[in-house]
């Protein structure tokens, strides 16, 4: 039970981090390749703050959601003339120095190290099936991040981004400011991630910089991409897709080192022959990477 | 007769070439203004330095008195400057309707906040434009597309879909670069029928097209450039009629 509780958890938290970063991938077609940092700026100020303060865990998530939003937001102003591939390695980069930080950064993150015993949300140590509830939390997280995204991409706001996706100086002629724009998708992104990352850090109890990697990113990415870049459902498609995908091939016989390697492989494979084949994805209609080439 | 738009000298050199040379215009209230000359004249550059999307090597220009050069392309499009691109720029994985849509200036649901404490302003204020829209579209027969992509229109109904998205952005000075160049004859006259009316809803209209025929039948004024300089300027017999312009179009 336990076993389909956290297989449970996962889909929703990894669903939570695909349709977030779909918003900036999909919505405004910006490559981001990290993710996994925002998701761990969330993990790690919820972990510190409840492991060594006694702060509340409500206020502890949106000081991490704001905190992760005001990150995204200042590491791309400085970027913001940058787009394309240029733009993936700036946030391939960012990833990079992220997770430098949590692993250097002794003082404050205990580095290598992890934080380990991070209790239960507050308002719920003295639950009967702590796991259980946290699994309705990941729930309710899931659907607030489908339905704030839902709501951004049938604002004028997302008519924007799909606007920017294709063209900024058609957007700038008409006098929308690209920037600004991308910087809302980068910030809204950012702190939905943030918010997995502190439900992540409470379901998990120990954090370490491993869980925020590279690539941690790609394979959030890679749920985007095989699921449907631009859709709804389909990075949720993609979310659940790639965590069972490993559980499939544990109970397939396969020994866990080989299986391991495998996955590996198997994901590999299908984002070449996605690539190649179904740019939009499972489910979804965007082709990513195949816009109209304009001068 | 006062004028809406002025610009004084403006030069723009690219690597040596010459763009613009102390190119002086003005275009007054309710007027349209034809830009005629060979390729490479510098028409579309004009048209890139006053949206803001180039700055100019020097000279000024300005929009109801206020400065033009230094200030970004879109704050300059929200001051009331709208325009066309020549290679047709149009956002194609999106429909037709939304293309007008994205159009409108000050919509509330552009604001983060907005969206989402203040849904039921958006909404009322996005029922309001879609209505505007559909009632542009209609006018230039283009309803039967509304849910189309972009994409899938065909040359002209692209065309004509571009200076729809013009319209909604209710820009007082419309800049349009080649509206009519490389489509059917029907489309065109539809087309010429829409730029010919917007004097009378009050908007100064500048275009650049080599079609003379067309351009004599709807400018009130012509000018003739090269190689970034004013040749002449005056009415369109006046124009046609310079020698220096039935030998530059003649060789």
């Amino acid at each position: 039970m336990d076993y389909v509780l956290h297989i449970g958890v996962l889909i929703l938290l990894y669903a939570t981090l695909a349709v977030s970063l779909d918003l900036v991938v999909g919505q405004c077609g910006m490559l981001s390749i990290c993710h996994a940092a925002f998701f761990g700026v969330g993990a790690y100020v919820c972990a510190l703050g409840s492991v060594s303060t006694t702060v509340p865990s409500l206020v502890l998530w949106v000081g991490a959601m704001w905190m992760a939003a005001g990150v995204s937001v200042l590491v791309y102003l400085p970027a913001r003339r940058l787009r394309g591939d240029v733009l993936a390695l700036c946030t391939f980069c960012v990833q990079v120095v992220v997770f430098s930080i949590f692993n250097n950064w002794g003082d404050l993150t205990r580095g290598p190290l992890g934080v380990p015993g991070i209790p239960m949300p507050d308002f719920m140590r003295d639950a009967q099936k702590p796991q259980l509830v946290l699994l309705l939390l990941s729930i309710l997280v899931a659907c607030v991040t489908l339905f704030v995204v839902h709501r951004l991409v049938k604002s004028p706001l997302g008519r924007i981004f799909r606007g920017i996706r294709e063209d900024d100086v058609f957007a700038l002629s008409l006098g929308k400011n690209p920037i600004r724009s991308r910087a809302a998708a980068f910030g809204v992104s950012a702190a939905l991630a943030a918010l997995a990352g502190t439900l992540y850090a409470h379901h998990v109890a120990y954090v370490d910089p491993t869980s925020f990697t590279v690539t941690e990113s790609i394979f959030m990415l890679s749920m985007v991409i095989l699921g449907g870049a631009g859709s709804l459902w389909g990075p949720v498609v993609g979310a659940a897709t790639l965590v069972l995908l490993p559980e499939v091939l544990r109970f397939a016989g396969l020994p866990p080192v080989t299986a391991a390697n495998v996955r590996q492989m198997v994901y590999g494979l299908a984002i070449v022959l996605f690539m190649l084949w179904r740019p939009q994805g499972l489910i979804g209609e965007y082709a990513f990477g195949r816009e109209a080439k304009q001068k | 007769m006062t004028s809406l738009a002025d610009t004084r000298s403006l030069s723009k050199h690219f690597n040596g070439v010459v763009a613009l040379a102390d190119f002086s215009c003005a275009v007054a209230e309710r007027e349209i203004l034809g830009l005629l000359g060979p390729n490479g004249a510098g028409k579309t550059t004009l048209f890139n330095v006053l949206t803001g999307l180039l700055a100019p090597d020097s000279g000024s220009a300005d929009f109801k008195g206020q400065a033009l050069i230094g200030r970004p392309a879109h704050r300059i499009a929200n001051m009331g400057i709208a325009r066309t691109f020549q290679n047709l720029r149009l956002i194609r994985r999106i429909t037709v309707l939304e293309n007008v849509l994205l159009c409108f200036k000050n919509q509330p649901g552009e604001n983060l906040f907005n969206v989402f404490f203040r849904h039921g302003h958006c909404k009322r204020h996005e029922a309001g434009i879609r209505e505007k829209a559909r009632v542009l579209l209609k006018t230039a027969g283009l309803s039967e597309k509304v849910d189309d992509l972009a994409d899938n229109l065909s040359y002209g109904q692209q065309k004509l879909l571009s200076i729809v998205c013009c319209l909604a952005t209710d820009a007082d000075l419309i800049l349009l670069d080649e509206p009519i160049a490389g489509i059917a004859p029907e489309m065109s006259e539809r087309i010429l029928a829409i730029i010919a009316d917007l004097p009378n809803q009050g908007k100064s209209v500048i275009v650049i097209e080599h079609d003379i025929d067309a351009l004599k039948e709807i400018a009130h004024r012509m000018i003739f450039m090269d190689a970034g300089r004013k040749i002449c300027e005056g009415t369109p017999e006046d124009v046609l009629n310079d020698p220096r312009v039935i030998e530059a179009y003649l060789d």
